[in-house]
């Protein structure tokens, strides 16, 4: 299948490329960009005038769901809701049941992705065995079954000594290891932000210093053992502030933050909306402030999904009773082009935060629109804005803050090693 | 959207549920404390009752034991006529498996015209009023008879009557709420009242394992040392020590805390000498406050249990009749 997408606004934030152009694909790949390669026959013609043409959105902390929660979401639906989102390539957490400890539930969930033919999935595999902070994993195996990366998921290592361990024997062999920084002790019982919403609502409280202990343990860890460590959801100002530090210091750390970070804050909880209820929790005005900054300045390299489907009778509950979580493949690229736009943040720098820069942080060839990659590309309106409802998202879960939010930006086309898996 | 408006008031900015004193009009709040004056005297006549809820089926749903709360809920809804049904939820369906809004669901088709609801989360009976919304059912009424550490809202209003009954006027008083703010929906629901109503002066004292996090934002001011943070003031509000506060890290011990924070006639002659003591009970003797003290001739502790039921009579009438 030979496509042509004609006259596009075509932005590579890989090459810094933001000019209009036609993209041609052929057998899988970009052929060119800009004119025809000799002898060129287009099989179908997208016509992309005043829509973006960039590459597929990469997200680097999807929820899938499979294997074992499948009343939350099914790989099916989540894969139709990421290619819905415009995101082509995603990473799984090991948070399933049973967690990713085993070669086998990764080369089981690796082929079911295949098959569904849609989105590219990596699956992140467990640090330890069952999450379960003590036991490492076989981590090569994992690697060879499929794996780019190690976490934890939400279950953070209590034992500081397995965590240098298992930072150590990652190093060893160059696996990367990604973890969400919260002390498991600190945010102990605690639902919201601690702060004047959560003493007024009389929700247990998780303090910033749960982050921000996380945080220095990991990267006085990261610095004995010389692991390449990615910092996921990064959610305090004073996290944000200790990894500028750290990088200053050239330490080879990475890190994102959720969307629903760039946003919202704990003000949004409202009176008890559980839609609210996230991991870690919605924070003060002054952190969303930093969250910003941060992205913009290049401390935090990636915004990610953190897409966790909840099923409705998780969220129909007491606030504090509630299951984290919010759908958010579907948001992604539309919460970024609106913190962009807010904060007068080009569109080429915003992409490459949902495109390069998790694609690096994946240690994947992606994200990119260069002659001969992958025709992975999301095509999407930037002016048209959408009404966020129970039935506007393809994801299982309809579980986001977002519901009745108008947002910018439409996926239109979402085209997967050249084939059109998306269209709208 | 649900949770993104108080469902307590309805568009017209009437009264149809009692979740949270908190946003609460002074005028509302002093209409009900109005409306509570008659009630008081209902109970020393022959006759204890008044026809005002006659028919109404108000349920008692009580997911957190409770005695006295329950019972003083009872007796009000019995004094305004109505029929009361009290289920001890904690024994009973969510023990099998029911979800809070399952039982919600039941026991509007048994024909519920209120529901007085005491709940662990903060929250639960503003989900309960939501979902009343939402099903289309908004002539069910909800109280918020304890919700987590959120709220206790008539706990509050009683407080603010017994106040007002010594004390006049709320414009020119200082008031200590002391021991275990942090998870106390009395104290929430009590500085909500106080700050609205134009309390000049409310402090908070206690050590800092037991105050929340900028309980400032609240319109309070922060008070470690006892002795300094009752010097001068009009009414002492004691509240309840849990006897599970003693077991983590949040205090060494009641003994301690009692050397600390227990109210003694020591510490309470540094208040000013017409202050009242209160307490919204059960009291720990022993614990937060000395029994010469608890019994003494400034504590109002038992008027406030009499007043409470003219205060929940009050409410339940005014929001019954919405």
């Amino acid at each position: 299948m030979r496509i042509e997408i004609r006259n596009g606004r075509v932005v590579d934030p890989a090459s810094g490329t933001d000019r209009t152009a036609s993209v041609f694909v052929a057998d899988g790949k970009i052929a060119a960009v800009g004119a025809a390669p000799a002898g060129f026959r287009a099989d179908r013609t997208i016509e992309a005038s005043g829509l973006v043409v960039a590459p597929g959105l990469v997200d680097l902390n999807a929820r899938l769901r499979e294997p074992g929660l499948e009343h939350k979401a099914t790989l099916d639906s989540e894969l139709k809701a990421a290619v819905a989102g415009g995101v082509t390539r995603l990473a799984c957490p090991p948070d399933t049941d049973p967690p990713l400890d085993e070669p086998g539930l990764v080369e089981m969930l690796k082929q079911r992705a295949r098959l569904a033919n849609r989105a590219h999935v990596h699956p992140v595999g467990a640090l330890t065995v069952g999450l379960a902070g003590t036991t490492l994993t076989e981590m090569g195996e994992l690697a060879d079954a499929g794996c780019v990366a190690y976490s934890q998921g939400d279950v953070p290592i209590a034992d500081t000594q397995v965590l240098l361990r298992a930072m150590q024997y990652a190093a060893t062999f160059g696996h990367r290891v990604w973890l969400r920084p919260q002390d498991a002790y600190l945010a102990r019982g605690g639902v919201a932000h601690e702060g004047e919403i959560a003493t007024r609502l009389g929700l247990p409280a998780v303090p910033s210093c749960a982050e921000t202990v996380a945080i220095g343990t990991i990267l006085a860890l990261a610095r004995e053992t010389g692991v390449r460590v990615h910092l996921q959801r990064l959610s305090t100002a004073e996290g944000v502030a200790m990894v500028r530090e750290a990088k200053r210091a050239r330490m080879p750390v990475t890190c994102e933050v959720a969307a629903h970070h760039l946003h919202l804050c704990d003000v949004d909880i409202g009176w008890f909306d559980s839609q609210a209820r996230l991991d870690p929790p919605l924070r003060g005005t002054r952190d969303r402030a930093a969250l910003r900054a941060g992205l913009a300045d290049g401390t935090i390299d990636v915004v990610s999904s953190d897409h966790a489907p909840v099923d409705d009778d998780a969220k129909q509950v007491p606030f504090g009773e509630a299951e984290a979580g919010a759908t958010g493949l579907e948001l992604l690229l539309s919460l970024t082009l609106k913190w962009a736009a807010e904060d007068g943040v080009s569109l080429v720098d915003a992409l490459a935060r949902v495109t390069s820069a998790p694609a690096a942080v994946l240690g994947v060839e992606a994200g990119s629109l260069g002659p001969g990659a992958a025709a992975d590309l999301c095509v999407f309106d930037p002016s048209a804005w959408w009404l966020v409802g129970q039935r506007s998202l393809a994801s299982q879960g309809r579980n986001t803050p977002f519901l009745g939010h108008e947002l910018p930006g439409r996926v239109r086309w979402t085209l997967v090693g050249g084939q059109v898996v998306h269209e709208a | 959207m649900m949770g993104k408006r108080n469902p307590q008031l309805d568009a017209d900015g009437k009264l149809v549920h009692l979740l949270t004193l908190e946003g609460l009009p002074a005028e509302t709040i002093v209409s009900i404390l109005d409306t509570a004056a008659p009630f008081a005297s209902i109970g020393e006549r022959e006759v204890k009752k008044v026809p005002l809820m006659r028919g109404k089926a108000v349920f008692n749903l009580f997911f957190e034991s409770s005695t006295r709360t329950r019972t003083t809920f009872e007796i009000a809804a019995k004094r305004l006529s109505a029929d009361v049904i009290n289920l001890n939820i904690g024994a009973s369906s969510t023990s099998k498996g029911e979800s809070l809004l399952d039982t919600i669901d039941n026991l509007v088709a048994m024909n519920a015209d209120m529901f007085v609801v005491r709940h662990g989360q903060s929250g639960a009976a503003h989900l309960i009023a939501s979902h009343l919304q939402a099903t289309g059912k908004p002539h069910v009424h909800v109280v918020n008879a304890g919700d987590g550490r959120h709220g206790h809202p008539t706990q509050g209003l009683l407080d603010l009557y017994t106040i007002r009954h010594y004390k006049r006027d709320f414009r020119a008083l200082s008031v200590a709420i002391v021991g275990d703010v942090l998870h106390s929906r009395v104290a929430r629901s009590l500085i909500h009242g106080l700050t609205t109503l134009g309390t000049p002066d409310v402090r908070v004292i206690g050590p800092k394992t037991l105050l929340p996090a900028r309980v400032e934002g609240m319109g309070v001011s922060v008070h470690h040392d006892m002795r300094e943070g009752i010097a001068g003031c009009d009414v002492v509000v004691m509240l309840r020590l849990q006897n599970e506060r003693m077991k983590g890290a949040l205090l060494p011990s009641s003994g301690e805390f009692f050397k600390h924070y227990g109210l003694t006639a020591d510490k309470l002659a540094r208040a000013k000498p017409d202050a009242i003591v209160m307490h919204p009970g059960p009291m720990n003797r022993g614990v937060e406050i000395d029994s010469p003290v608890a019994d003494g001739e400034r504590s109002v502790i038992l008027p406030q249990v009499t007043f409470g039921i003219a205060v929940r009579m009050a409410v339940m009438s005014m929001i019954a009749g919405a």
